[in-house]
């Protein structure tokens, strides 16, 4: 079993090298987490963007898995879901994959999917990142598969957290996860959106609504990562009978409480037929 | 001031008795000090099982009290106050008297003039309340605001007269038509609560008069959390949801049933009413 010293620079491979695959690889570099020219990426034969993104970081780019497994230590699994399978066909009998860390980040895809298409001696870490991992504020957690080490789990929370936070949690947890910090900013992306245009009706210019949207819920998140409670938070800004409270109000009134539970549920109830589809 | 004042109560009804019973409760104020006036006797059964004084007219709580609630409807101040002047007695020295006017919407203002008539004979001074029913039971809450004639004394003596009944506090005038809704309507509010919890639970089994006890002290304690832990209610719902539990889902239909904006209109409705009652 190989151990891993934590900050030793790694050699990282991505079976995938897509926006989510670059966006982790540029934030392991920042991090020191692994050398450029230690970067093996495997893209597909038409993607040639992508190529050229992993080649303008000092990475490699190869258009086959195998090279990818083999020149690296760790290996993320990083295809696109319904893709994982016939991609971990080709390494399923690899001799070299015996003894390294496969870490798959493809939404839905389980982790006894993963290990039943790899060497029974690999080990295998299920990670669900999301996409503002591309600007190093992702939220991502993992689980471990039947064989990952303490080293395997101490190591993956430290390249994730070179893009974002990141939670080891329970599989059965994932549904729900995906539904929350992995769809999660689609629904801020409508709340970002619904600000802009709301300043907009009311008069501000496009680009400075847009803005002060965004920083506005960046700010509120950073309040609340604080510690304080939310509930707590609102009540702070919300002065007696004045203009936060008719605003708040409005939101009660047309059920955004509810709307946004039940956002999260829907997500989970999809994914759970997904992931049907996916694994079986 | 002490226990010899004479504490009288024009207009007896549930506001008034159940004032009279919190302060009877304790055995704070003997029965044989109170008095109460009402046009229908068979109405003011109560006060006489209670031991007070009890009359038809108006004027003979005038004539015998020092400190005087108003306990009649907003609307029927100008003539319960001319029948006060029909039967009153002159004396050779000015009397003292507090009224304490628990009249929804009237100001302090207003009362002053109406009560001026009275002034000949008597030395008027006015605390305004704003109390509710659960004083009945010694756990209500009892706002008031003194005119500017009102001593420190006199407001202590309120305020202790009623310390068995109420939690008393002094407040701004306009602060009685806003906090002053929730407080005097509120009650009727939760006991829609507390039926409606029983009845859910009488659905699912469980027999009506259990439904109901355990529904009244669900909303006791919850509120007795509120109070003595000082814990944002936000935060207390949050330990009480566990993931994927009983209670967020029923949560989830609350809020899927708007509760909070229907409360907060509930507020709302109750307060403009309090507005127009108080316009002449």
């Amino acid at each position: 079993m190989l151990k891993l010293p934590l900050i030793e620079a790694m050699k990282i491979g991505f079976i995938g090298g897509g926006r989510l695959a670059f966006a982790l690889a540029n934030g392991f570099i920042s991090a020191g987490l692994a050398k450029p020219d230690e970067i093996t990426a495997s893209c597909h034969p038409s993607d040639v963007a992508s190529a050229k993104a992993f080649q303008g970081l000092g990475a490699t780019a190869l258009f086959e898995n195998i090279s990818v497994v083999e020149r690296s230590e760790v290996v993320i699994v990083s295809v696109k879901p319904d893709v994982v399978v016939p991609a971990l066909k080709e390494i399923k009998n690899l001799p070299s994959a015996k003894n390294k860390l496969f870490i798959s980040v493809a939404m839905g895809i389980t982790i006894a999917t993963v290990e039943s298409n790899l060497p029974s001696e690999a080990r295998v870490i299920r990670v669900m990142p999301n996409t503002p991992a591309l600007v190093k504020e992702g939220a991502a957690a993992f689980s471990r598969g039947t064989k990952a080490t303490a080293e395997d789990a101490q190591l993956t929370s430290q390249l994730f957290k070179a893009v974002g936070t990141c939670d080891e949690v329970p599989e059965y947890q994932m549904d729900a996860i995906t539904a929350l910090s992995g769809s999660g900013p689609a629904y801020v992306y409508m709340l970002i959106e619904s600000l802009a245009d709301g300043g907009v009706r009311c008069g501000l210019p496009r680009d400075l609504a847009l803005r002060l949207a965004a920083q506005t819920t960046l700010g509120s998140a950073a309040m609340v990562k604080t510690g304080d409670h939310p509930a707590m938070l609102k009540d702070n800004v919300t002065s007696p009978a004045g203009s936060t409270a008719e605003g708040t109000y409005h939101l009660e009134k047309n059920g955004f409480r509810s709307a946004i539970i039940g956002a999260v549920s829907a997500a989970v109830d999809r994914c759970k037929i997904v992931k049907k589809q996916l694994n079986d | 001031m002490s226990n010899n004042f004479k504490i009288g109560f024009v207009g007896g009804g549930n506001m008034s008795t159940a004032i009279v019973q919190g302060i009877l409760k304790n055995d704070a104020y003997p029965a044989s000090n109170i008095w109460v006036s009402g046009p229908h006797l068979e109405n003011l059964q109560k006060w006489s099982l209670l031991n007070t004084n009890v009359s038809i007219k108006n004027s003979d709580v005038f004539n015998n009290c020092e400190i005087i609630f108003l306990g009649i409807k907003p609307n029927k101040l100008e003539t319960a106050v001319q029948q006060c002047l029909n039967g009153i007695e002159s004396l050779s020295k000015k009397k003292s008297i507090l009224f304490v006017s628990m009249l929804a919407g009237r100001k302090i203002n207003d009362l002053q003039e109406v009560l001026s008539v009275l002034s000949p004979y008597a030395d008027i001074r006015i605390i305004r309340i704003m109390p509710n029913t659960p004083m009945a039971v010694g756990a209500g809450i009892c706002l008031y605001t003194p005119d500017n004639n009102v001593s420190q004394d006199q407001c202590k003596f309120l305020e202790d007269l009623l310390s068995s009944t109420a939690l008393c506090e002094r407040v701004e005038e306009p602060t009685m038509d806003t906090l002053g809704v929730l407080t005097a309507c509120g009650p009727a509010f939760i006991y829609i609560v507390i039926e409606a919890l029983a009845d859910g639970a009488v659905k699912q089994g469980v027999p009506r008069a259990m439904a109901l006890r355990h529904a009244a002290q669900v909303v006791v304690g919850s509120g007795q959390m509120v109070l003595q832990t000082g814990k944002h209610p936000g935060l207390l719902k949050d330990e009480v949801c566990s993931p994927a539990g009983s209670t967020i889902c029923g949560v989830t239909e609350l809020e899927n049933g708007r509760l909070r904006s229907t409360f907060i209109n509930a507020i709302e409705a109750a307060t403009n009413r309090t507005k127009d009652l108080g316009k002449r």
